[in-house]
């Protein structure tokens, strides 16, 4: 199972890679959104993949029983997630402002704030 | 105890709300310098525990080490957070005299606090994945801050700026992943004793070397700072100096924590590319400064300059060298941010930042010409002022490791510095204005003035008092270096048990 969830975080980072070496800073973004979910699976994996049960602890007991899963992984990607949405969401919408206001989805052709470079 | 560690975090998070409420009234402003006052009220009550008790750790929530999360104060931490608490003051207080009623309605001065707050939070956690919680608090707050006002530069900076921090994030996020999978703990004093007994050293280096990317884009080091000139020019002058201040140099915090607790496996690989990067990153930064011509550029790039000898200090890791680098974070975010202030004055009354557009300030505000020259002096390097005594610690450690060279790029580079501040001297403040006006400081409102110099004096005077009393600070320079390469006391504080 860890084989085939390395292969898949392995094709999303190949992809995500290809996507953020793109100008264009719409598809830049959607790159590192595959990248930030690659690493979330990251995380997932790094935690062992276990076929356990919920990670609850039975009415009376201080201690889980044996065999649950680990529960500090899905907490760690829980946040991950949140955060990354939350970083996301605003990266897209400065995007758009960027797009109105620079008229340009091109990095190259955003050169407001630093000189343009020669023979362009 | 724990209280004093969780004060520094929790005053800049309840000024927030408070200042954001209070953003349509005059008040809100001083809310900010409130809050920012009583923060470094709480900063120096944390280095009074830190000085009489050593390391001062405490598990947040009650969860004991290494499952819960842990605050930690060694005497690094509680020293940035003093520096921290300074600089926001001092900003908040500058903001009053620059922040626009739009502006500080847009939410200026609650975004300010809470990068504050995510700043005390990365200094002070003992936890890995806190720290990336930390990191993304102070990554939000910027990007917001970074673009308030929404001019078109300030959005082509904030492009880049927010995409190389993102992917600067997902890194630090992989790396924290693989480290997990390879020793099942989090915790920064934990992960200290589980790096030893991890079998596949190899892996460990490499994910080393994930952590040394993702921090060292944030410290903006050769080759990965190109987010910082192209955005650092763009937004607020009092936005600008907390950043170029503060930001980085958590950067350079996090790469100096994790590079002596934790990754100290093979540092005869890891600390020799540090090395090349300090190298690297001192020359490419003050050779780009060189080559600008406004008044911002030029000290944008200079950051980049100067992170190198904080990474040099690190990178040769004897107890000489990591005392310059504590030593010189601490001198280079008072003159770096003072500079920046300077910078936006010479803004509000010359016109502009474009050296060529501006000069005459020698003449007519001398004031300022006065208190630009001790933070520019400072940062080349004069003697007696602070930088001087910071330079001369690096050299002296890379001298005393035969380092000849690298010894020799550092103090190349300071005569370059030198060069660039006489730039800006020459052309802002010697020669008349081209627009033949005369800049004055009275053209400003009295309480705008008091607003924007009284940050500038108190800033300069401290890099006066650093640089003509070094003594105190040099001794304490030297217990955080011994605290760093002999993390025992970290560890026992953290962990429990006796401290030894």
């Amino acid at each position: 199972m860890e084989t085939l969830i390395a292969i898949a975080i392995g094709i999303l980072t190949a992809a995500a890679v290809y996507l953020m070496l793109a100008r264009n800073v719409l598809r830049f973004i959607f790159g590192l959104l595959l990248l930030s979910n690659a690493a979330n699976l990251l995380i997932f994996t790094a935690g062992r993949l276990t076929q356990g049960a919920p990670p609850l602890i039975p009415k009376g007991a201080d201690i889980p029983p044996e065999g649950v899963a680990n529960a500090l992984p899905q907490a760690l990607v829980l946040t991950a997630i949140v955060i990354g949405f939350g970083l996301f969401a605003f990266a897209l919408v400065l995007i758009f402002r960027a797009y109105t206001g620079l008229g340009t989805l091109d990095s190259d052709d955003m050169r407001v704030a630093e000189p343009k470079e020669q023979g362009r | 105890m724990s209280w004093i560690l969780a004060l520094p975090i929790a005053i800049p998070f309840l000024t927030a709300v408070l200042a954001y409420l209070l953003r349509e009234r005059p008040a809100g402003r001083w809310v900010s310098v409130g809050g920012s006052a009583v923060l470094l009220l709480a900063a120096v009550v944390l280095m009074r525990a830190v000085l009489e008790e050593g390391v001062v750790a405490g598990q947040m929530g009650g969860w004991p080490a290494p499952f819960g999360i842990t605050l930690v104060a060694d005497r690094l931490s509680a020293v940035m957070v003093v520096i921290t608490a300074i600089t926001g003051l001092a900003v908040s207080i500058y903001a009053l005299g620059e922040i626009t009623k739009r502006v500080a309605y847009l939410g200026y001065h609650a975004l300010f606090q809470v990068l504050i707050a995510g700043v005390t939070g990365a200094f002070l956690t003992g936890d890995l994945f806190n720290l990336y919680v930390w990191f993304e608090v102070m990554l939000i707050a910027s990007f917001g801050l970074l673009i308030l006002g929404g001019t078109r530069a300030q959005l082509d900076g904030g492009i880049k700026y927010v995409t190389l921090n993102l992917v600067s994030t997902v890194l630090f996020l992989s790396g924290i992943g693989l480290l997990y999978g390879l020793t099942g703990t989090l915790n920064l004093a934990d992960l200290s004793i589980a790096v030893a007994q991890v079998e596949n050293q190899g892996l460990l280096t490499v994910v080393a070397m994930m952590f040394m990317f993702a921090f060292g884009v944030k410290a903006a080091v050769f080759p990965l700072f190109f987010w910082l000139p192209a955005s650092y020019h763009t937004p607020s002058f009092a936005v600008s100096a907390v950043f170029a201040g503060l930001l980085t140099k958590v950067g350079v915090y996090a790469l100096i924590r994790m590079f002596t607790l934790v990754f100290d496996h093979d540092i005869a690989f890891t600390h020799t590319i540090l090395l090349w990067v300090a190298g690297f990153t001192m020359v490419t930064g003050v050779l780009g400064a060189a080559a600008q011509s406004d008044f911002r550029k030029i000290l944008s790039f200079h950051i980049v300059s100067q992170i190198g000898y904080m990474i040099l200090g690190l990178a040769l890791m004897t107890p000489m060298a990591l005392l310059g680098a504590v030593f010189y974070l601490v001198h280079h975010i008072i003159v770096k941010a003072n500079l920046f202030l300077i910078a936006g004055v010479a803004h509000r009354i010359a016109g502009g930042t474009e050296l060529a557009r501006i000069g005459g300030l020698y003449k007519t505000a001398p004031l300022l010409a006065f208190l630009f020259l001790i933070p520019a002096f400072s940062l080349a390097g004069f003697p007696p002022l602070s930088g001087f005594w910071a330079k001369f610690l690096l050299v002296k450690a890379a001298l005393e490791v035969q380092g000849w060279i690298i010894a020799g790029v550092a103090l190349a580079v300071g005569l370059l510095t030198i060069y660039s501040m006489t730039k800006i001297w020459a052309q802002a403040f010697w020669e008349p204005h081209p627009g033949g006006h005369d800049p004055r400081l009275s053209d400003m409102s009295g309480f705008e003035r008091r607003a924007l110099l009284i940050p500038i004096g108190a800033l300069a005077a401290m890099t006066i008092v650093i640089g003509f009393f070094p003594e105190p600070f040099v001794q304490f320079a030297t217990a955080a270096a011994a605290d760093l390469l002999e993390p025992s006391a970290y560890i026992a504080a953290v962990l429990g048990g006796a401290p030894s």
